[in-house]
């Protein structure tokens, strides 16, 4: 029959896909053809970032177990590899219960609308060249399109479980989600602009020089942006489990639950790939053209090694502390950042517009003087900002030096 | 135009990660931040005092067991300094000795548990909570090795201890001397001075001096709030007058002082094991008493000690029998918690969190 996909249509840049559509075509009509491989396409990505936060878990709490000096999951299979199939298979056969009183479509869709999101985020990642399975010339916008969309998933769970802790946690989570949009949104801006596209496949081959070096201050705001929108800690006070027990998911029981653990930890995955794209050239490396996709799995295991340790480690914030963080501290960075680089790229570009490694690397030196001032001096800002001023400071050192005898001084 | 909005009440507890045990607090909001608060208490009432009316005064030991089941060691002790001041006796030395180690290392231990809990509600995913609890795992060993029970000890007996520390337990607790200085360092390292736990804790819910003194508060709460009383130094028992050590005070009554005492009374508590061991020498740890204490009819007695939360106190009343004829007791637990609404009105559900890991109340000693 001889399908052949037409040139402007919007995943012609999509190799496999293509294929797909052309093997099929020859034996099935050209409709059934184009849904057989759209469902190729689905069925990889689907597997892919479950799969992702299946080994993500592990990973996770293996490194946690190891930072906190004690083993983690070790029974099941080797190095407890298996245990999030069976934590999986568990949650399977456990009773799934809507509570009483919750708004019942609200309360299914939410879970699922979460998975969509992880997973279609990493649908625009090129694993390596020419291998994404939908290179969008939007691919920037489509990503920050598709996070959005949590906040609403959020709300839904949160409002539907008919449970004051999910209206708390929902509440918290759409204030953080929406405030960290914003800058993350202006440092992307940033990248696009050096880039000179919004394609992420054309923003890995704009990176001569990895963004992580032209603009650490965008790289440093997107992170942080990004574990806020993750709902990690010290971001994570939409689940805040000392506080809401579990936020917004607190009635969520059975698959659904567990709908919502994988899209929170596929997420994790599918955001390292993006931070891995965007920030740390992608695919590119010694041979990318044959182990591209190494480079790029190694990049998203530093990111989420990253996303990680900081959850080991750090205590959450506040909710208002957590606002003026993004409002005060992470907004004035993006907009410097995006500063810097438009008046960079306006006297670096050449008459054609495009940058060349040797304006990159001027550009590196000039950002990285930019991020080694702004950092000290907007964390010191906000510090002020944050920190009652009229205490009085607590003794550092202990002995003798607070020692008051005991008696008399009380009647 | 103006939204409307409403307070919302939510019960926060009796089944909650963070309300140590059966708390319960019914509390409305303001949005985020909290207009009342009403605490409900008694989901772990046990009838203690009116169970120990039932028992001869050893057996009651077992009861003290139960109380602060963090800090079991200090309870022993307490009761036993009341039933000795019943019966006008005072145990040898080295058992003295012993209940001032046992008592120090169960100190140690509860404050670590504190303080570990208190940073699991501040959000930290564990990782200083395990810190704590590797130390403190030493310690139960320890006790394993003293009496045979990790928890529940019920070592301290009137008149001494229940027997002398078997031979492996001074090179034990040597080692664990030396090792606790690094541990402690870093876990400092990791938190004392982080920003953030700074930025969440200082000046939150501060509980001013007067308001301190004026609610019988007391412990590391009374202290963070810049006064210097324990009743180790002002009162001193068992061998707390023959050791050297500090009161740590802070001075803002903040959240993060009531958690910087705690950390500075660990070193104390380690310096107080370390002159004991030094100073300890052979002999008897128990008075020869009989297996059934009679005190003469009318005595009463009031023994208290500085527990790791604060004055904890038995009163004893004696009408010539077998079993105390009144046991009262004064839970610090308790009477911490009395400062609770003044110490969350005007915070957030977040702040209120981690005042309750910082006030390091215990459901089994409030509610009995």
């Amino acid at each position: 029959m001889n399908c052949v996909l037409a040139e402007d249509n919007i995943l012609h840049g999509t190799p496999l896909l293509r294929w797909v559509y052309e093997l099929a075509g020859l034996f099935l009509p050209c409709w059934l053809s184009y849904f057989i491989a759209g469902f190729v396409i689905m069925f990889i990505l689907v597997n892919a970032v479950l799969l992702g936060a299946a080994v993500f878990v592990w990973t996770e709490r293996r490194l946690v177990g190891r930072l906190q000096n004690r083993v983690g999951p070790n029974r099941w299979g080797p190095f407890g590899m298996f245990q999030p199939i069976a934590d999986l298979l568990k949650l399977i056969v456990k009773e799934d219960l809507i509570p009483q009183g919750a708004d019942k479509i609200a309360f299914v869709a939410a879970p699922i609308i979460m998975v969509a999101t992880a997973i279609l985020m990493l649908a625009v990642v090129p694993f390596a060249k020419n291998t994404a399975l939908a290179d969008l010339n939007v691919g920037v916008l489509y990503v920050l399109a598709v996070t959005s969309l949590t906040s609403v998933a959020i709300l839904m769970a949160g409002w539907s479980s008919n449970n004051r802790y999910a209206l708390f946690g929902a509440a918290r989570g759409v204030a953080v989600l929406i405030s960290y949009e914003v800058p993350v949104v202006l440092c992307l801006l940033g990248v696009v602009i050096v880039a000179g596209s919004m394609s992420l496949a054309d923003v890995v081959t704009a990176q001569a020089v990895p963004f992580i070096l032209v603009q650490p201050l965008a790289m440093f705001v997107f992170v942080a942006g990004t574990s806020a929108e993750l709902n990690r800690t010290p971001f994570d006070v939409a689940e805040a489990e000392s506080e809401l027990i579990a936020g917004y998911h607190i009635e969520y029981s059975g698959i659904k639950f567990g709908l919502i653990q994988a899209a929170e930890f596929g997420g994790v995955v599918t955001a390292s790939a993006v931070i891995a794209t965007l920030f740390l050239s992608g695919w590119a490396g010694p041979a990318s053209n044959y182990i591209g996709w190494l480079w790029l799995l190694i990049k998203i295991g530093v990111v989420a090694f990253l996303f990680i340790w900081i959850r080991a480690t750090f205590p959450r914030l506040r909710i208002d502390q957590i606002m003026a963080f993004a409002w005060k501290f992470l907004m004035p960075l993006s907009f410097i950042n995006l500063m810097a680089v438009s008046l960079e790229v306006y006297f670096l570009r050449d008459s054609s517009g495009a940058l060349t490694t040797t304006d990159l690397w001027i550009m590196t030196v000039i950002n990285l003087v930019v991020f080694a001032v702004c950092i000290p001096l907007f964390g010191s800002l906000i510090r002020d900002k944050v920190r009652p001023a009229q205490l009085q400071p607590t003794a550092r050192a202990t002995p003798g030096a607070t020692v008051q005898q005991a008696g008399g001084e009380v009647t | 135009m103006p939204i409307r909005t409403e307070p919302m009440t939510v019960n926060v507890g009796p089944q909650h990660p963070s309300t140590h045990g059966v708390f319960r607090l019914r509390i409305t909001f303001d949005g985020e931040e909290i207009l009342e608060v009403e605490p409900v208490f008694g989901y772990l009432h046990r009838g203690t005092e009116k169970l120990a009316e039932e028992r001869n005064y050893v057996q009651v030991v077992t009861l003290t067991d139960r109380l602060d089941y963090v800090s079991s060691m200090i309870n022993n002790q307490a009761y036993c300094l009341a039933v000795e001041q019943l019966l006008e006796v005072e145990p040898p030395d080295r058992g003295k000795y012993l209940r001032t180690i046992a008592a120090e290392l169960q100190r140690i231990a509860a404050h670590l548990m504190g303080i570990g809990f208190f940073l699991q509600d501040l959000g930290t995913l564990g990782t200083p909570l395990m810190y704590c609890f590797r130390t403190r795992e030493k310690i139960l060993d320890l006790f394993e090795m003293l009496c045979g029970a990790r928890i529940t000890v019920s070592y301290l007996r009137p008149g001494g201890v229940f027997a002398d520390a078997p031979e492996d337990f001074w090179p034990a607790l040597d080692r664990f001397l030396t090792d606790l200085p690094g541990e402690l360092s870093e876990l400092e390292q990791l938190i004392l001075e982080n920003e953030i736990v700074m930025v969440r804790t200082r000046g939150v819910s501060t509980l001013p001096l007067d308001m301190a003194i004026n609610s019988s508060v007391s412990g590391p709460v009374l202290r963070a709030s810049g006064l210097a009383w324990d009743w180790r130094k002002a009162e001193p028992y068992d061998a707390y007058d023959r050791v050297e050590f500090d009161v740590p005070v802070a001075q803002n009554g903040d959240n993060y002082d009531r958690f910087w005492v705690r950390m500075q009374e660990l070193h104390q508590s380690a310096r107080i094991v370390r002159q004991c061991v030094e100073q300890i020498e052979p002999g008897p740890v128990r008075l020869d008493l009989p297996l059934v204490l009679r005190p003469e009819p009318g005595r009463e007695a009031y023994g208290r000690v500085e527990a790791s939360k604060g004055e904890l106190a038995f009163y004893l009343f004696s009408d010539g029998g077998i079993s105390p004829y009144r046991c009262k007791i004064r839970s610090p637990s308790l009477i911490n918690l009395t400062v609770t609404e003044h110490l969350l009105v005007g915070w957030k559900l977040a702040d209120m969190i981690v005042t309750l890991g910082s006030v390091d109340i215990n459901m089994g000693e409030v509610d009995r």
